[in-house]
């Protein structure tokens, strides 16, 4: 019984699509957004955004669905234009062909043609590189081999996500584009592909990554961009975002805590109050510090309950500057 | 930056990866090749092996058997393509193929000679029913020479065909690549040979490119004249529908929903 087996699902390692590393720190950014509003009949899906990502920068892309984020790296892949503004990719307008010879991307997993083998696409995605992976490399990191020559319609999920990433590295990229690449994975595939993706990173490769799950972005993300209905609300590094969105969510139930006022003023901490009959619905960033307040005050209360907030209310955080009260039943 | 990008593969080895794996996914879904294979062949048996007119007739059973065959092209090419790049634009893939570091020339490449093969499996039976049961009679350069015709000819009709995928949701291709068939290969002299046309309709007929093609292809076949303007007649329409065509894939965006 060997101990050092890695088993198919073992995370590839960095290695043989190693990127085109940067030669000097200080190189011109290698996806540049500037002022782009794009415009689908009268939605506005990205309202004059500007993003600049240094080559060997992992940037994670946050937004509730229909958010832009989508709309945002079909540009960057060239795929769709913008109405105005420019984007450019390796200094180049990504709808050229040239822009996009160290591009990665990841197609959608309901969309590998079906009737073709696992090996088959590798070799058909691979085929229009410079320099691509040679197949059987790229499927024994992915831990594909044995799948090589099942059609892909016959791929599990998670299957068919690991091939999905795996596509996106076979021309040995400069950068790659992920589009929620985890979403809908069990937990044990998601740390594999989140480790290929580290690898890459590691290795010297740019990274931008879209998510609605405030958990893959932190796992992986140095730097945060949060979109919201087009525009970007927030472009900081991963920590200074944290600090913004790390509010917690404080569930009590108590006769004697008073109105919404009441309990600002008692307790500095807590940023926003929902009450409704004796039960308070707080967030503060500073959770402990309320909850050491709460119990020195002697005040009576019951069914304590703290959790993280949820990604919706780190979203109407990150737009409410300014301590937000607000009330179901007890209202100014 | 610029100066450090690789440069895309050329057109040539694109377009034979892009053929390779076209072919297969077409190949690996057998009815799509048999439907190609029965429907020349069977229109064959229907309308012209019963009427001795026509099938003990040398030049008019080999008149007809190209004339089939003509139809056979356009409508696969129009089908096939037609249909087959407004349903791949609804595949996730599509967008994704779109961002390789190519430009459109090698998939449309592949896209022609990838039909061009299976129309030319569609022609076998048609041939061999036309051989065995008919009065047609053809040399082997005249057979040859017909052949290379009719994938000349079918260039514009893929392209046309492409143009409408491109344009077009399935929905809609389906009807309009029926309007534009029928119409062209009844004007063209294809279901009915173009003697019997009233003046009107000869002349409009010499001005469409399923007229120009079966001329030609008879010419070819039989050595009979072809109206001077045929070959001026299919370039033309080869240009306007490979401007329909460019056209059409720089407006699309995969997009399908407003």
């Amino acid at each position: 019984m060997s101990t050092s087996d890695p088993g198919p699902t073992s995370p590839p390692r960095g290695g043989p699509h190693q990127p085109r590393r940067p030669d000097q720190p200080s190189q011109p950014p290698i996806i540049s957004v500037a002022g782009v509003t794009r415009r689908f009949g009268t939605v506005v899906a990205l309202d004059d955004v500007s993003l600049d990502i240094a080559p060997g920068e992992l940037v994670g892309i946050l937004g509730p669905n229909g958010a832009g984020k989508s709309t945002l790296l079909s540009l960057v892949s060239g795929q769709r234009k913008p109405d105005s503004g420019t984007v450019r990719l390796c200094g180049l307008d990504p709808r050229d062909p040239a822009a996009r010879t160290t591009l990665g991307l990841t197609p959608q997993e309901t969309g590998l043609p079906a009737t073709l083998k696992v090996r088959e696409v590798v070799d058909y995605i691979g085929g229009h590189y410079p320099d691509a992976v040679p197949t059987r490399e790229l499927l024994e990191q992915f831990g594909l081999t044995g799948l090589a020559n099942r059609q892909t319609g016959g791929m599990s999920g998670g299957q068919k996500r690991r091939l999905a990433v795996a596509l996106a590295l076979v021309g040995r990229p400069s950068v790659i584009l992920l589009d929620e690449p985890t979403t809908g994975l069990d937990v044990g595939a998601r740390q594999v592909l989140w480790q290929a993706i580290r690898d890459y990173h590691a290795s010297g490769g740019t990274v931008l990554l879209t998510s609605h799950y405030l958990e893959e972005v932190q796992a992986l993300a140095e730097r945060v961009v949060v979109v919201d209905q087009g525009v970007v609300l927030a472009d900081d590094a991963m920590d200074a975002i944290l600090d913004r969105v790390g509010v917690r969510r404080v569930v009590l139930h108590s006769p004697a805590l008073g109105d919404v006022d009441d309990v600002t003023t008692r307790f500095p901490q807590v940023t926003r109050v929902e009450v409704s009959g004796d039960r308070y619905e707080l967030f503060s960033p500073d959770a402990d510090g309320f909850v050491r307040e709460l119990v020195g005050s002697g005040l009576e209360f019951h069914g304590l309950e703290v959790r993280g907030a949820t990604l919706e209310e780190a979203f109407e955080q990150m737009v409410s500057h300014q301590p937000r009260t607000s009330g179901r039943g007890d209202q100014r | 930056m610029t100066a450090t990008q690789p440069r895309p593969l050329s057109t040539a080895h694109l377009t034979r990866l892009h053929l390779k794996y076209q072919f297969l996914e077409t190949v690996r879904v057998p009815m799509a090749v048999l439907g190609n294979l029965l429907f020349p062949a069977l229109a064959m048996f229907f309308f012209v092996v019963p009427q001795p007119a026509v099938a003990d007739d040398p030049v008019a059973s080999t008149m007809a058997v190209a004339s089939l065959g003509l139809f056979a092209i356009c409508s696969a090419s129009l089908f096939a393509h037609g249909l087959g790049v407004a349903e791949d634009r609804q595949l996730p893939f599509d967008p994704f193929l779109r961002t390789m570091p190519a430009g459109p020339a090698p998939r449309m490449m592949a896209r022609v000679l990838n039909g061009g093969a299976f129309s030319l499996f569609g022609l076998v039976p048609l041939i061999v029913i036309g051989w065995v049961f008919t009065a047609a009679t053809v040399s082997a350069a005249q057979l040859l020479a017909g052949v290379a015709v009719l994938l000349v000819v079918s260039v514009p009709f893929v392209l046309l065909g492409m143009g409408i995928g491109y344009s077009l949701p399935v929905k809609a291709a389906v009807p309009v690549v029926q309007l534009v068939l029928f119409p062209l290969a009844f004007a063209g002299g294809l279901f009915m040979p173009p003697q019997f046309f009233p003046d009107w309709l000869a002349t409009i007929s010499q001005a469409t490119p399923t007229r120009a093609g079966r001329d030609i292809l008879v010419g070819a076949l039989t050595g009979e004249d072809v109206y001077a303007a045929a070959w001026p007649v299919l370039l033309g329409w080869t240009v306007a529908f490979a401007a329909l065509t460019v056209w059409a894939y720089r407006r699309d965006e995969g997009r399908r929903f407003r």
